[in-house]
C-alpha cells in the first residue's frame, strides 16, 4: 500500500505505474490545513478520471471530529473510492459513526454497500480495542498500524529493531485474524536505509501481516521480494493443490502428499502461497487452470 | 627552424587562406563548456568575414552568440548533429535563410570522408598540444584545465580538412604523446586562455538517479536485455547518458555478476558507470568516441584497454570497419516514438528544435538489438505518438520500446517478443501505448508550422530523410 | 455572484496555478509549455468548470505545468470555491 500526498497531482497521476497492490491518497497528515479543500477536490477528480487499472484505491480521510472529515467522506464516496482509511481509530463507535456517514452518501447515490473501511490504529487505546474495531462493521476490510502516533502516545521513541511495536503488531495480527480481515504494517520513512527496511519487512511478514505501507515507489521491490514465496514452497503448494484435485476426482476423503496426510491448515497455507506467487508475478493464473 | 606553428588566432586565420563562402568546422567535446566556437567566430566577424558555413559536430545552449553572427551575415550556413537553447529556438522560428543540415555522428564522419561535406578550415580545441601540433583531450601537465578525454568527433576534421588549426590552453613540450591529432595534419597552433569551462565540460563522479520513474524504466530495460537472447558471454553494449539508461547499467551489472557473464566491449559515449564495470573485469574493452565525465576522461588517459575511436571508426555506415557493425545491444532514449517505431530525438513536441541526432540512427540500424527507453508521458507531453514530428531514426532499425506502461516489440522481431513474454514481461502493442497516452492527455492540436524549411535531416547514408519547418507563434 | 481574488494550485510539475478575480464574462489568460498543442483544450476545461459552478464573470490567470484535465478541474473548482465562499460539498 503506497502512500501518496493528496495535494500532489504529479505523483497522483502516475502512482500506479510502479505496481503497488493499493494506493492510499492522503488527505490527512500530508496536507496542511490551508490546503484541505484543494486536496479533497484533487483526490475527487483524480479518482473520477484517472485509470488506476486494478489497483485498489484507498483514501485516508481526516477524523470525523475535525471540520474536514464529513466533506472528505462525501467527496470520496461520490468519487467511487474502494476503501476509506480512518485515521487514529480508538473505538468501535467511531467506526460505526463513519459507517453511518458512508451509508448516508451511498443512499443518495443509490449504491449502498460499495465502500469498504480500513481502520488505522495509532494509540494505546486503539490497540486495547483492536478486536472490537476489527469487528465493528461488515465493511471493515482490514486494520493497520500507525506507528508514529502510537509510539508518541506510548512515550517511547521508534527504534530500528522495533521492540516497542511488538505488542501492537501482534495484537493487530491476532485481532485481524480473529475477525477474518486483513492487516497492514506501518510505514518506514528512511528511504536511504534499505537494509533496515528489508529487515523490518521480513519481521512483519513473519509476524503474519498481509502487507506493508510504503512512502516511495523505491520500497516496492523490497516488499515484493520479501513477500514473494520461495520456489520450493510454491512447488510444494502446487503438489498439495494437485493432490486435492485428484482426491476430489477419485471421491477420496483422505489426501496425502509424499506419504503425509494433508489437513485443512496445510491446504489453507498452500492456497495462500499460491495467491502470493500469483500476486508477485511468479505464477500466472493461466498456468494454474 | 622551430615554433613557426605557434601563432595568434588572427595570424592562424590569415595563414589558413580562409575566404568568404568557405566552410569552417568545430567539435563539441567541450559540450556546454565550449569556448572555441564563440571565440573563433567572434574573431572572424571582427576580421570582416562573411557568408561562412559552420560545420560543427554539435552545438548547444552555450552557442547563443551565433545568433548575432547569423543576423550580421558572418554565418550563413550550419551543419550539426544537434541544436539547443536560444540558438535552436531562433532557428526554429526562421532565423536563417539556408536550412540547417542535421547529420548523425556516423553520417557526418562519412560525409567528411567521402567529400560531401568539405571542410576548408578546422578549428579544433585540445586539452593539450605541443608546438608542432600533436594534440590530445588528455591532461599532460599540471596546467591542464580543460580536459575532455576522447577527441573522436574531431578526428575526421583533422584528417580531411584542407587546413587545421588547433587551439589549446595548455601548450606542452614536444612530444605530446599518445596523441589524438597528429602534428602532420596540423598547420597552426593557437594558445588561448581557456578552450572550455571545465565545470560544464563534464560532471564528476557517478550520480545514481533517484527518480522512481527512471529506476522503473531502467529495471525494465535491464530485464529486456537479460531476456533478449543477446545477453551471453562476450556480448557488446552501448548506452546513452539519460538517467534511465545509466541506471540500467547498474541492474545489468548485477545480473552479469550473478550469471558469470562478461562483455567484450562497451562503445560510444563512455561514462563512469562503464569505466567501473571495465575496472571490475566485467567489460573487456572501452571503445570511446566521447568521454562523458571526469572518470571516463581519466580512464582513457591511463588505461591501454580504453581506446579512442574517430566518428568514422565509431559509426560510419559506408565503412564496414566501423564499430557499430560489431555492436550487439544499444539502449537509447527518445523524445517521440511512433506506432511504426520511428524515433525523433531532435524536435520537441512544441515543434522547436531541442536535441541532437547523435549516434542514434547509426547504432539503432547496425546493432543486433536496439532498445528505446522513454516514459509514455512527460507531464502532458506524449512520447508514444501516431506519427513523429520529425523522423530521425527509421523504425526499421528499432526493435524494442520500453515505457512505464509496458514494452512494445517491433513486429519485425517476433522472436524477441516471444522471449520477453516467456520471461513474464508485459509486452504490449505499440498502438495500445499511443492510445493509452491519448486517453490520459487528450488529442493534441496540430503544431503551427509555417512553410519555410529551417532544417534538413540527412540519413546516415547521405540522403534527405525529413525536413523541419519553421514554427509560427 | 460576487468574486474575491483567490488562488489555488502550485507551480510544481504536473500542477496548474489558477488565479481568479472579478471580471466581465469569462476571460482566461493561459501560460503553458504545451500551449500550442493543448491550449485550446485547457482553456475549455477552465471555462466549462466555471460555468458548471455558475461563475459567468471572472478573470482567470492560469500558469500550467503540464497538468491533466482532472487536475485543472480540481484547481479551478478550488479557486472558485475560495473566491465565492460557496463550497461544492454539503
Amino acid at each position: 500500500m503506497m502512500f501518496v500526498p493528496g495535494n500532489n497531482p504529479g505523483m497522483m497521476a502516475d502512482a500506479h505505474i510502479y505496481g503497488p497492490d493499493s494506493i492510499m491518497l492522503d488527505l490527512e497528515d500530508s496536507v496542511t490545513m490551508a490546503e484541505k479543500d484543494a486536496a479533497r477536490l484533487l483526490v475527487y477528480n483524480a479518482l473520477k478520471s484517472i485509470d488506476y487499472g486494478d489497483t485498489e484505491m484507498v483514501v485516508r480521510i481526516n477524523p470525523l471530529n475535525t471540520p474536514y472529515g464529513h466533506k472528505d467522506v462525501e467527496a470520496v464516496v461520490k468519487a467511487g473510492v474502494d476503501v476509506i482509511r480512518m485515521p487514529k481509530t480508538e473505538t468501535a463507535d467511531e467506526v460505526r459513526e463513519l459507517e453511518a456517514e458512508i451509508i448516508k452518501v451511498e443512499e443518495e447515490l443509490g449504491c449502498v454497500g460499495r465502500t469498504q473501511i480500513m481502520a488505522a490504529i495509532e494509540s494505546a487505546l486503539g490497540i486495547v480495542n483492536a478486536y472490537e474495531i476489527a469487528t465493528a462493521s461488515k465493511r471493515m476490510m482490514g486494520i493497520a498500524l500507525g506507528a508514529e502516533d502510537y509510539t508518541a502516545n506510548l512515550k517511547t521513541p521508534r527504534t530500528p529493531e522495533g521492540s516497542e511495536l511488538l505488542l501492537a503488531r501482534e495484537t493487530i495480527v491476532v485481532a485481524a485474524r480473529a475477525a477474518g480481515i486483513a492487516c497492514f504494517d506501518t510505514v518506514y520513512s528512511n528511504l536511504d536505509d534499505m537494509e533496515t527496511f528489508r529487515k523490518e519487512v521480513e519481521l512483519i511478514k513473519n509476524l503474519g501481516f498481509d502487507g506493508k505501507s510504503i512512502i516511495n515507489p523505491r520500497q516496492i521491490q523490497v516488499v515484493n521480494e520479501v513477500f514473494a514465496p520461495k520456489q520450493k514452497d510454491i512447488d510444494k503448494a502446487l503438489r498439495i493443490i494437485a493432490a486435492i484435485k485428484e482426491a476430489r476426482e477419485k471421491g477420496s476423503g483422505v489426501i496425502a502428499v509424499n506419504g503425509k496426510m494433508v489437513d485443512r491448515p496445510v491446504v489453507l497455507r498452500a492456497e495462500r502461497v499460491i495467491a502470493l506467487a500469483v500476486a508477485s508475478g511468479i505464477l500466472n493464473e493461466e498456468e494454474l487452470s | 627552424m622551430r615554433n613557426t606553428k605557434v601563432v595568434s588566432l588572427e595570424e592562424a586565420i590569415r595563414r589558413s587562406g580562409l575566404k568568404d563562402g568557405m566552410t569552417i568546422s568545430f567539435h563539441h567535446h567541450f559540450r556546454g563548456g565550449d569556448k572555441v566556437v564563440n571565440m573563433v567566430v567572434a574573431k572572424l566577424a571582427e576580421m570582416g568575414f562573411k557568408d561562412l558555413k559552420l560545420a560543427a559536430s554539435s552545438l548547444s545552449d552555450v552557442h547563443a552568440p551565433l545568433i548575432e553572427h547569423i543576423k550580421n551575415g558572418v554565418i550563413t550556413g550550419i551543419s550539426t548533429s544537434g541544436l539547443r537553447g536560444e540558438l535552436a529556438n531562433e532557428i526554429s522560428h526562421g532565423l536563417m535563410d539556408e536550412p540547417v543540415v542535421f547529420r548523425s555522428h556516423g553520417g557526418r564522419g562519412s560525409a567528411i570522408a567521402n567529400g560531401e561535406l568539405h571542410i576548408d578550415v578546422a578549428f579544433l580545441g585540445a586539452s593539450s598540444c605541443d608546438e608542432l601540433g600533436n594534440a590530445s583531450g588528455c591532461p599532460r601537465s599540471e596546467n591542464a584545465k580543460s580536459i575532455c578525454g576522447s577527441l573522436g568527433y574531431a578526428l575526421p576534421d583533422a584528417k580531411y580538412a584542407d587546413h587545421v588549426v588547433v587551439l589549446t590552453d595548455d601548450l606542452v613540450d614536444y612530444p605530446n604523446v599518445p596523441k589524438s591529432i597528429s602534428a602532420c595534419e596540423v598547420e597552426s597552433v593557437v594558445v588561448v586562455d581557456s578552450v572550455g569551462d571545465s565545470s560544464k565540460i563534464s560532471s564528476g563522479a557517478i550520480r545514481d538517479s533517484k527518480n522512481p520513474r527512471d529506476i522503473l524504466l531502467a529495471q525494465q530495460a535491464a530485464k529486456v536485455i537479460i531476456n533478449s537472447g543477446y545477453f551471453e558471454d562476450g556480448f557488446s553494449i552501448q548506452t546513452g547518458t539519460g538517467g534511465a539508461s545509466l541506471a540500467a547499467v547498474k541492474y545489468i551489472r548485477e545480473s552479469m555478476i550473478e550469471k558469470g557473464i562478461k562483455a567484450s566491449f562497451a562503445l560510444g559515449g563512455i561514462t563512469a558507470h562503464m569505466v567501473k564495470l571495465h575496472e571490475e573485469g566485467l567489460i573487456g574493452r572501452l571503445i570511446d568516441v566521447q568521454s562523458f565525465d571526469k572518470v571516463a576522461a581519466e580512464s582513457i588517459a591511463s588505461d591501454q584497454l580504453h581506446q579512442e575511436v574517430s566518428a568514422v571508426e565509431y559509426a560510419s555506415a559506408d565503412n564496414p570497419g566501423s564499430a557499430v557493425h560489431a555492436l550487439d545491444i544499444v539502449i537509447l532514449s527518445a523524445l517521440e516514438v511512433d506506432v511504426d517505431f520511428n524515433v525523433n530525438v531532435l524536435v520537441g513536441s512544441d515543434g522547436i528544435i531541442r536535441g541532437a541526432v547523435g549516434g542514434h540512427p547509426d547504432t539503432a540500424e547496425d546493432s543486433a538489438l536496439s532498445i528505446i527507453v522513454c516514459p509514455l508521458l512527460r507531464g502532458r507531453i506524449p512520447c508514444v505518438v501516431p506519427k513523429v514530428t520529425t523522423l530521425i531514426t527509421p523504425g526499421a532499425g528499432v526493435d524494442v520500446v520500453v515505457t512505464e506502461y509496458g514494452i512494445a516489440v517491433n513486429p519485425r522481431r517476433p522472436e524477441i517478443a516471444d522471449r520477453l513474454k516467456a520471461a513474464g514481461l508485459k509486452v504490449v502493442d505499440i498502438h495500445d501505448l499511443a492510445a493509452k497516452a491519448t486517453s490520459v492527455i487528450g488529442v493534441p492540436d496540430p503544431l503551427p508550422f509555417g512553410d519555410k524549411v529551417v532544417g534538413i535531416v540527412m540519413d546516415r547514408h547521405g540522403k534527405v530523410l525529413d525536413k523541419i519547418y519553421n514554427i509560427v507563434d | 455572484m460576487e468574486l474575491k481574488n483567490a488562488v489555488a494550485g502550485t507551480l510544481e510539475s504536473g500542477d496548474i496555478m489558477i488565479q481568479i478575480g472579478p471580471g466581465e464574462g469569462l476571460q482566461v489568460e493561459l501560460q503553458s509549455s504545451v500551449a500550442a498543442q493543448f491550449g485550446r483544450q485547457i482553456k475549455s476545461v477552465i471555462t466549462e468548470t466555471l460555468e458548471g459552478l455558475g461563475v459567468s464573470d471572472a478573470y482567470v490567470k492560469a500558469t500550467d505545468k503540464g497538468a491533466l484535465d482532472c487536475t485543472i478541474r480540481a484547481r479551478v473548482t478550488a479557486a472558485a470555491v475560495r473566491a465565492t465562499g460557496k463550497d461544492v460539498w454539503k
